[in-house]
């Protein structure tokens, strides 16, 4: 077997996957949140949400015509040969998706503003590269639409004010970002680092299923006070008031600057996108978050 | 709370009967606007020439939709509504001067629009974000694509559509909106919220 031929193919179908059918984890909850909802206008939103994504499946259409801008991760086994490869071939496959299932063209020169057509410009897919153990190739696409991006934030907070000061900034960001990222939400969020490493943690946080709770149990209790606190809002379902504002808030960290406290805050909306695929060194394809597929 | 069926050319008398909580539910003319969409409109207006569509009583709608071609054909794939706020910036000037009178998006808009909504007669309808499937479905047909140089999402994409819906009306023809009520409230729950959190 070709690496670039399998890596192509499993991407394009990965990209299919995941802008057509959502995870269950995230199909679960927002059953459970319609179930719930006791807002008039956060149901009849509920009820629509849910129609959507039934319609999408049976018709095989994306569930939300914002098929973001695509991103992948990769973790690659270091005994894999021609890991140069894989790039060009998720690019393709991408290419490949735009026109075949269809993704919207959503790749545009913050310069000229021109739209490229098939989603792939500078640093467009952006790939995550992690090197482990091994000879497996993991492929994980997440389309990530531009409604919840809009309204990522990023805080640099005193140190003084440690995790008192991240909880605030969490809030107070779920509070700004009001109607805007399509709730409910998942909420990534990641302290320290650097500026830019609290965002890309936040942002792969929302990899995390609904239903796996945080291996460390003092960040399981700090993701439970906060997804209390940001259902306490009021925002509701499309921002039209209700119970349900966020879903769920993944956690993650890396050590900090002793002077610095970055705290970000990645929001993901309703349509939480994401399909994964283990390519095996037999060629041995398992698909990972939609069971039953081959 | 009250359901209408509206048909296009929707007239002022039409809106001004609508409140906020009502649900509506459209047929006829549709087209997509997006930011640049609304800027070259207004540009165009500006210098005195005309868009390509007369907008009168017709149905803006904030959306980039996935469209296919299939044997010479335009299909909308899926056409989920977009961020309104983004386009506060344009949209007193744009309802004042193409008389469109709904206006449908998601997640709101500001004061600017409310008051112009009030003034010139228009409402704005919140379609579920992301439920792209559902409003695609109400597509009968595209009519024309007009600025496709703007690229798929930003074109001006005119749609006949049919019970295009449920809309709920959140900014109303008479100053009232149902997002701003709702972020009051959400406001005064903060000090809740911190108190809770001890920060």
């Amino acid at each position: 077997m070709k690496i670039e031929n399998v890596v192509e193919d499993v991407a394009f179908r990965l990209l299919q996957l995941a802008v057509v059918e959502l995870p269950k984890d995230v199909k679960d909850a927002l059953k459970q949140a319609y179930q719930k909802e006791e807002s008039e206008a956060g149901k009849t939103q509920l009820e629509a949400i849910l129609k959507n994504i039934e319609l999408a499946e049976k018709t095989s259409t994306p569930v939300c015509q914002d098929t973001g801008v695509i991103i992948f991760y990769v973790k690659a086994g270091a005994e894999v040969k021609g890991l140069d490869k894989i790039e060009p071939a998720l690019r393709k496959a991408t290419v490949r998706a735009t026109k075949e299932v269809p993704l919207r063209p959503n790749a545009v020169d913050p310069f000229t503003q021109k739209n490229s057509g098939d989603n792939t410009g500078n640093y467009i897919p952006f790939v995550n590269w992690e090197i482990v153990p091994g000879s497996a190739i993991e492929i994980t696409v997440m389309p990530k639409g531009g409604g919840s991006e809009n309204v990522c934030a990023l805080g640099m907070i005193p140190p003084g004010e440690g995790i008192r000061g991240l909880k605030k900034f969490v809030v107070d960001a779920i509070v700004k970002a009001g109607a805007q990222p399509c709730p409910p939400n998942i909420l990534g969020v990641a302290a320290g680092g650097g500026a830019d490493i609290a965002m890309k943690l936040a942002k792969a946080a929302l990899l995390r299923p609904l239903n796996k709770p945080n291996a460390n149990p003092e960040l399981a209790r700090l993701e439970k006070e906060l997804l209390e606190a940001t259902n306490m809002t009021g925002i509701g379902p499309m921002g039209l008031g209700g119970r349900f504002t966020v879903l769920g808030v993944n956690v993650d960290y890396a050590f900090r600057h002793p002077a610095s406290y970055p705290v970000a805050v990645a929001f993901q909306c309703w349509a939480a996108r994401r399909a994964t695929a283990r390519i095996h060194s037999d060629g041995r394809v398992e698909y990972l978050t939609h069971k039953g597929v081959k | 709370m009250a359901t209408y069926k509206l048909k296009t050319p929707i007239s002022e008398a039409d809106v001004r009967k609508l409140k906020v909580n009502d649900v509506i539910y459209i047929s006829g003319i549709i087209f997509t606007a997006r930011d640049q969409a609304h800027r070259r409109a207004l540009e165009l207006h500006k210098e005195g020439e005309k868009p390509p569509i007369d907008m009168t009583g017709l149905v803006v709608f904030h959306c980039g939709p996935i469209v296919k071609k299939e044997d010479d054909k335009w299909i909308v794939v899926a056409a989920g509504p977009t961020t309104s706020t983004r386009m506060d910036l344009f949209e007193d000037e744009f309802i004042k001067n193409f008389k469109v009178r709904v206006v449908i998006g998601k997640g709101g808009m500001g004061k600017k629009t409310t008051d112009a909504m009030k003034q010139y007669g228009a409402v704005y309808g919140a379609f579920t974000g992301g439920a792209a499937v559902l409003a695609a479905k109400t597509v009968k047909n595209v009519k024309s694509v007009e600025w496709f140089d703007l690229g798929m999402p930003e074109a001006l994409w005119i749609l006949e559509v049919e019970d295009f819906g449920p809309l709920t009306v959140a900014i109303d023809a008479h100053g009232n909106n149902l997002f701003e009520d709702v972020q009051k409230k959400v406001e005064m729950n903060k000090g809740k919220i911190y108190q809770k959190l001890g920060v």
